[in-house]
């Protein structure tokens, strides 16, 4: 790399949130004239490494360097102005505004000391014409698809910006078409010179347009290559690693692939979120779905549960179809989910640990049947010692207790309800190795003492560990059921990194 | 879903001439610009403050302290111009520079220490009045000549009304806020952060300088309409201006604006204060029927304005996500 | 040691309670005088307990919207409302029981509204109870048709503001009934648990199987029995119904109460306790400057500069800059990367 100065480098960076390392010692180089893919799953470091560019965060340690000048944005804008622009999947851009104003926010053409609304409006559509759109630029950018409005966010960076331009997952809304459009504008701006990266999970675009791999791994720089000639089985154990010693596996009962399955999915789905599957899940079995992420994992769990109604299928408890259109529903069932999103959805941070974990116990009996104080302290005085959940006192807020913790008092939460079915989404995410392996342990003890689980992970060696099944998903579709001697990291990743019929050959 | 921008405005003008429809054909004698002169006279301080709320109100705010403000300037104008022989003038600058500046600290404490604007303003309503409570606790006669001949300042209008010169400044204030609201980078930024914080801070708005100047803004409108319902009431009195606040968003949200942020136009307010004037005018011309139906009608078009902007959000966020879902429906891969 | 948590928690709020009263006790030394005439307590403490009655009522309603992440605007609204239909009630001919039971229906049926568009219309609570606010006054006056409705025949219901029992004034039994009922029907049962659950992250609580809506509706519900109750009071005591002046601004102090008492605007954690002592802390305040022979009018200042200081020292930017005294500037740092993060 020594003929070109390249036009961003990223030199040895770091950064730790609360002493948790999310970025270590990562190098990132991006040359002009290219689309660099940056790839990963969550925690992987993506989203810190890119704020670290944008001005969002400050690094700890190492060095950017833009056409070879250190940089140190203070914000957003800040980067903006030094030539580095991002587009994000959600767009920030203001609907409310005209697609003029949201070009030429902060920098409107002026005549008179007024807008001059006219010329703004000619310069938007001169503007837009360079990427082929033609549509009314004194209408609100609310009237416009994702698509275009993707296309909008990007032109008022570039316009801005100029050198760099972050696309973070700006694909994840759109249909064939629109991407096709979205790319035809990226390849013309990298005609240009313009550097780009590229962050999706649609391993099929970044095939398609990207011309080099960065693949981060736990906050750790796993390797840039380029995309040419890149085996797609390579790639996909980049990002989720490979085992290096065979796969632990835990020995399973015969018997219980038997008996008459506890949940019954048949057709199951919801048009944009998961396509309609099949699934038996049965007592003293952990069925394990694998996936990347945005593959239909979390969705599929949530039509489960309630959250989210399905349009097609039905679910039968112990051979009796229920209807499960909220989450109350499913919980009257003995079902339980540890959902991903841990602050929003799960904790109720100030609340104190004892108040967590009494709380679906509690919810569920009705606002009349209250606990009484001293079974609450029984409970949750059993819980954080079953569960070694590390608090100084049960009356502790729940927002100040560590990640692995909290996911701890969820799963008291859930397990004080006494379930039949449970629900771990990402149970082992952002959380310390100790809690780890006792959230592992604890699944395999749950589920020999006859518990129903259904467990997604990232984490494929964990999840080959504990499952009696695992379900593959892929863009939103069931692709692959392994059982007995499939169950492997290896069939796992062949699963995903495999193409459709229809797609193009690797 | 194109025009659902104007819809709510359309709806607001289609109610306006329904109303005026009802009213003349009721009472024929009400289409005279006699009548128009006196609905824009008696609701000039209204739609004064109307305009500020309407910026207020696009940028995701609230601002309680309007009739407080009211009743403040009212009191110091009536008390200084009895004590002192400053000329009205000189007391209209002080005052409006004390207004605004009462304005700026309140969007200032909004930003800074990040408090819903509702409870700010409403420690600047009970300070406004309170302040004003201790000028004077009477009613206050206003004598000065100079009053008397802005009073008799008129234009006359085919048919015999009149347009004094409150209304002027009314009309001349909603002008100049439409420019403001439109055709200026001011403007823009409000509407941007009544459309979405993050993305206005992303985008490089300069936000705390633009929250101070709306509430600047609120407050100098209020000052103005003090100034104008003193002219009005040619007196000054603590206790008045109760619940104008009230009437001024009522004003706002009738004109169509999203009680949210982010949409609507201060063009709307105006209808809005007409379709109050007209309920008024129409009460009036009756005779029959007491004042209490004014609030009454304004609550159900609240309602009917509020829920029919509920309905429009539920549709479009079911529209975006058809979109999504007829989308992803299609394979992903090319 | 033997303190009751209860109190050991608004030690601030019992302090400023303290404080005041002393101060009014200094003003006018004959303050905590009480007397019996005619069977009845009487002096300027028993005053404030019986002035304090519509506030205090408020408040306890509006501790457990607030807490839920809501607010009511329409409470003083709701009050004129039900003063008007209990006067009307009464004078036509109406039993005591019925035009109590009728004023409560009423009230009720005014929560029930604000709750539904807040709990099944999902509109925000300022924008929902101000269309009550707005149009409550008018509908008051249609009830009692632009007069004021007077009842100075109708002692059975003048008893309810004005009588006693058990030498103390019926408003203060009746408040402390209320409250009583409240704070046992909250802490006794799971409500309490779930309404600050609500308030802290609904999310989370529909997910773990509260049934929200139903918990939102019940609490702008009894937010209106309360109101309803404090405006038969109000009603009662001046002998009639004032549909243009009950409970004018009754919804801020109601408000103010709660915040004094404690209870964050944002949600969550509360205590009517705390919003009590907050109604109190104001109607000793109102008392204390009428005996000091200001202005009445002096109370908007003080409260406004209660509100302020409240604001300040509860204002996310200063509990941030407080946090950051206690731990290390790092946490603070991480956590306004995690609030961008959360609104991205």
């Amino acid at each position: 790399m020594a003929n070109a100065q390249p036009l961003l480098s990223v030199r040895g960076v770091s950064k730790a949130f609360l002493g948790v390392s999310a970025l270590e010692n990562v190098d990132f180089t991006l040359q002009a004239g290219e689309v660099h893919a940056l790839l990963g799953e969550n925690g992987a470091g993506k989203s810190t490494l890119i704020k670290i560019i944008t001005g969002a965060y400050r690094r700890d340690e190492g060095e950017v360097l833009l056409e070879g000048t250190p940089i140190h944005p203070r914000d957003v804008v800040d980067a903006q102005k030094l030539g580095i622009g991002t587009v994000y999947q959600e767009v920030n851009l203001l609907t409310n505004l005209t697609v003029a104003e949201n070009l030429f926010l902060g920098r409107q053409p002026k005549r008179f000391g007024l807008t001059d609304v006219r010329e703004m409006n000619r310069r938007s559509k001169a503007i837009l014409d360079t990427y082929g759109l033609d549509i009314d630029v004194t209408a609100p950018l609310a009237n416009f698809s994702v698509a275009i409005q993707q296309v909008v966010a990007i032109a008022r960076a570039v316009d801005i910006s100029g050198k760099v331009l972050v696309l973070d997952e700006p694909t994840a809304s759109l249909d064939a078409h629109e991407v096709e459009m979205l790319f035809a504008v990226v390849r013309q701006l990298r005609a240009r010179g313009m550097g780009i990266i590229f962050i999706s999970h649609f391993l099929d675009q970044v095939y398609e347009i990207a011309d080099s791999i960065t693949v981060l791994r736990n906050g750790r720089l796993i390797d840039t290559v380029p995309v040419a000639g890149l085996d797609r089985l390579k790639l996909v154990s980049m990002m989720l690693g490979r085992q290096l010693e065979a796969d632990i596996k835990r020995t399973i009962d015969p018997n219980t692939a038997q008996s008459e399955p506890l949940v019954s999915l048949r057709g199951l789905g919801k048009r944009g979120n998961i396509d309609p599957l099949d699934l038996d899940i049965r007592q003293g079995e952990v069925v394990g779905i694998a996936g990347l992420l945005g593959s239909g994992r979390t969705e599929t769990a949530q039509l489960v549960f309630g959250i989210e109604r399905a349009d097609s299928g039905t679910i039968s408890v112990a051979g009796t179809p229920v209807n499960m259109s909220s989450p109350r529903k499913a919980i009257a069932q003995g079902f339980a989910f540890c959902p991903e999103d841990r602050k929003t959805d799960g904790i109720v941070g100030d609340l104190s640990v004892r108040e967590n974990i009494i709380f679906a116990l509690q919810a569920q009996r009705g606002w009349m049947r209250p606990l009484s104080r001293s079974e609450q302290e029984a409970l949750a005085d059993r819980y954080i010692a079953a569960l070694d959940i590390r608090t100084s006192d049960r009356e502790k807020p729940i927002k100040f207790l560590s990640g692995g913790n909290q996911q701890k008092v969820l799963l008291a939460r859930w397990l004080a309800t006494n379930p039949r079915f449970l629900i771990l989404d990402e149970p082992t995410r952002g959380i310390d190795v100790g809690a780890h392996a006792e959230i592992i342990r604890l699944i395999i003890d749950l589920c020999e003492r006859g518990m129903a689980l259904l467990v997604i992970s990232s984490e494929l060696g964990e999840l080959v560990g504990y499952s009696s099944r695992i379900i593959v998903l892929r863009d939103r579709k069931m692709v692959s059921e392994l059982t007995g001697d499939e169950i492997s990291t290896d069939h796992i990743m062949k699963a995903i990194a495999s193409h459709d019929a229809t797609g193009e050959a690797a | 879903m194109k025009n659902s921008k104007y819809l709510p405005l359309m709806a607001t003008f289609v109610v306006f001439v329904l109303a005026y429809i009802i009213c003349i054909s009721v009472f024929p004698n009400m289409l005279s610009t006699r009548v128009a002169g006196n609905l824009l006279t008696d609701n000039a301080f209204l739609g004064i403050t109307a305009v500020g709320m309407t910026f207020v109100i696009l940028s995701g705010g609230i601002d309680l302290s309007v009739g407080s403000v009211i009743a403040f300037t009212g009191v110091f104008l009536s008390v200084i111009l009895r004590d002192t022989s400053i000329h009205p003038l000189a007391a209209f600058a002080i005052v409006l520079v004390l207004t605004t500046a009462f304005g700026a600290a309140m969007g200032g404490i909004i930003f800074f220490l990040d408090m819903p604007p509702f409870i700010v303003t409403l420690a600047g309503m009970f300070l406004a009045r309170g302040i004003s409570y201790l000028l004077t606790t009477e009613s206050v006669p206003i004598t000065h000549p100079f009053y008397s001949t802005l009073q008799d300042i008129y234009f006359l209008m085919p048919g015999g009304g009149r347009l004094t010169l409150i209304a002027i400044i009314m009309l001349v204030v909603f002008a100049v806020g439409i420019v403001l609201a439109q055709r200026t980078r001011f403007g823009t930024y409000v509407y941007a952060l009544g459309g979405n914080l993050t993305s206005a801070q992303l985008m490089g708005v300069p936000v705390a300088k633009t929250t101070i100047g709306i509430y600047a803004l609120s407050g100098f409108l209020a000052g103005l309409s003090g100034i104008v319902f003193s002219l009005y009431t040619s007196a000054g009195y603590s206790l008045a201006a109760v619940g104008v606040e009230l009437d001024a968003i009522a004003a706002v949200v009738i004109g169509g604006t999203l009680l949210t942020g982010g949409y609507g136009f201060v063009a709307g307010t105006f209808l809005g204060i007409c379709i109050q004037g007209l309920i008024q005018t129409y009460i009036v011309f009756d005779g029959t029927l007491s004042s209490w139906w004014t609030k009454i009608v304004i609550g159900l078009l609240l309602f009917g304005f509020i829920a029919l902007q509920r309905g429009l959000m539920w549709m479009s966020e079911r529209s975006a996500r058809n979109m999504r879902h007829a989308s992803a429906a299609q394979p992903s891969s090319a | 040691m033997a303190v009751p948590t209860i109190v050991r928690e608004r030690t601030p709020q019992l302090i400023v309670l303290v404080v005041i009263l002393a101060l009014n006790a200094i003003i006018s030394p004959g303050f905590f005088s009480i007397e019996i005439q005619n069977d009845r307590l009487y002096g300027s403490l028993i005053d404030v307990l019986n002035r304090g009655a519509p506030v205090t009522l408020l408040a306890i309603g509006m501790t457990l919207v607030i807490a839920t992440k809501g607010i009511d605007l329409s409470v003083g609204a709701v009050m004129a409302i039900v003063g008007a239909v209990a006067a009307s009630l009464i004078t036509s001919g109406y039993s005591l029981p019925a035009t109590l039971a009728g004023s409560l229906f009423v009230g009720l049926a005014c929560g029930l509204w604000n709750g539904a568009l807040v709990a099944l219309l999902d509109i925000q609570p300022i924008i929902a109870t101000l269309i009550l606010m707005v149009a409550g006054r008018g509908i008051a006056q249609l009830i009692t048709e632009g007069v004021i409705l007077t009842f100075n025949d109708k002692p059975e219901l003048i008893f309810v503001g004005s009588g006693s029992f058990l030498s103390l004034p019926m408003p203060v039994i009746i408040w402390v009934v209320v409250a009583i009922l409240a704070i046992l029907v909250v802490r006794r049962s799971a409500l309490g648990l779930l309404i600050e659950a609500i308030g802290v992250n609904r999310r989370a609580s529909t997910l773990s199987g509260v049934n929200s809506r139903v918990i939102l509706l019940a609490v702008y519900a009894v937010s209106g029995l309360c109101a309803a109750v404090a405006g038969v009071i109000a009603a009662a005591d001046i002998k009639g119904a004032d549909a243009n002046n009950a409970g004018l601004w009754l919804e801020m102090d109601a408000i103010l109460a709660v915040v004094i008492g404690g209870t964050s605007l944002l949600g969550g954690r509360f205590s009517l306790v705390g919003s009590l002592m907050g109604a109190m802390i104001i109607q000793s305040l109102n008392t204390g400057i009428l005996l000091a022979g200001f202005p009445p009018e002096f109370n908007l200042i003080i409260k406004a500069v209660i509100i302020l200081i409240i604001l300040i020292v509860q204002s996310p930017a200063s509990q941030a800059a407080m946090a950051g005294f206690r731990t290390n500037r790092h946490t603070v740092a991480v956590k306004t990367e995690n609030r961008e993060h959360a609104a991205r």
